[in-house]
């Protein structure tokens, strides 16, 4: 079986496999990160309004202030342990803010500690993360460049 | 051989088995019949890797010690797991005295090991052979998937790696010894690699054990 035959029986394999996924609760988990996306920005609302009043910070002072704590909750939560949990039942709602990238670093940074901190810790650290700060940094040139020239 | 499978003639016997597994797999009716129930996954370890490697040993030294042999009665150990350059087996194999065969084919794993050992043990080049494997949950999620902190959902068709190791000790069957036990390996079939296009880490069922029957081309 060759070509367009193998093709049309794997995916009819793929398909098959697929029928006997239990469906997806899109109703459910959306709410669910609705909720808890909606409750870590909320935070992050608070804590500016108190950087801003407390310690008198704005403009770009203020959200650099705000994500800095923001990463420092989310990668003291991975360490606790409770990010993980959060993220399970939360999905996209933990993962698509500034926590869950603190936690895409920190999660392999403390699974590989035990091949060193040379080579496990450090090295293996952006495993996860690292494609997004490759294509963030890469399509962050791009658009700068064409800002520069229009 | 028949088409893939041999048969053996002198049917080698199972004569004892040492069996260990995690908390999770003990929750089940599984928990009463393995000879060590963990409640700590860690096994004292600080390591999951070591854990594993710890487990395994322990598989192999009680199915030594169940079948009433000593350690020099062994004459090889046929073993593998499912991490890098199987590691776990090559480190278990470090602390015993026999000479060692590394295999591996993921959850399938014990099957070949048994096979090997048999195949060895019925052509009478090998007197008493040990079969084992082990894995565990944690060491195989890095392995394969994602860290364990990291916030990501399981599907719930995602399958879950066991925490545990087993063995089981061989013996010819003309061996006197052999009358001790009523289990007996008659053939093995070898399988073919299949590929039918899975990718998804978390359904890795689907990809090593392929069912064939329903699917039309």
């Amino acid at each position: 079986m060759t070509g367009k035959d193998n093709e049309n029986f794997n995916k009819n394999y793929i398909d098959y496999v697929h029928s006997f996924d239990p469906p997806t609760k899109h109703f459910k988990n959306c709410l669910r990160a609705f909720l808890v996306g909606g409750l870590i920005c909320t935070v992050g609302q608070f804590l500016r309004v108190m950087f801003e009043r407390l310690l008198g910070l704005s403009g770009d002072e203020l959200s650099g202030a705000v994500s800095i704590a923001l990463i420092f909750l989310g990668t003291l939560l991975t360490g606790f342990g409770v990010y993980d949990r959060i993220g399970k039942h939360a999905g996209a709602g933990s993962i698509v803010p500034i926590t869950g990238f603190a936690n895409s670093v920190c999660s392999p940074a403390m699974e590989f500690k035990t091949e060193g901190y040379v080579y496990g810790m450090a090295a293996k650290m952006f495993i996860v993360a690292g494609p997004i700060i490759v294509f963030g940094v890469l399509s962050g040139t791009i658009v700068g460049l064409l800002y520069l020239l229009l | 051989m028949k088409g893939h499978t041999v048969q053996f003639q002198s049917k080698p016997r199972i004569v004892a088995t040492g069996t260990i597994a995690g908390p999770k797999e003990c929750a089940g009716v599984v928990g009463k019949f393995v000879d060590k129930a963990l409640s700590d996954d860690t096994f004292g370890e600080d390591t999951y890797e070591k854990a594993e490697c710890k487990m395994l040993t322990y598989a192999v030294r009680k199915a030594i010690e169940n079948g009433g042999y000593t350690e020099e009665d062994i004459d090889l150990l046929v073993s593998g797991d499912l991490l890098n350059q199987i590691i776990s087996a090559s480190f278990t194999a470090r602390d015993f005295d026999f000479p060692f065969l590394g295999v591996y084919s993921a959850c399938a794993t014990m099957a070949e090991s048994m096979a090997v050992a048999a195949a060895l043990v019925d052509g009478g080049y090998i007197r008493k052979a040990v079969a084992a494997t082990g894995s565990h949950f944690s060491s195989a999620e890095r392995q394969y998937r994602y860290p364990l902190e990291l916030g990501n959902t399981r599907p719930p068709q995602a399958q879950w790696t066991v925490t545990g190791a087993g063995a089981a000790l061989l013996v010819d069957g003309r061996d006197e010894l052999a009358e001790k036990s009523p289990v007996s390996i008659t053939g093995a079939t070898f399988g073919r690699v299949v590929d039918y296009g899975i990718t998804d880490v978390n359904n890795m069922g689907a990809a090593m054990a392929p069912f064939m029957g329903i699917i039309e081309p």
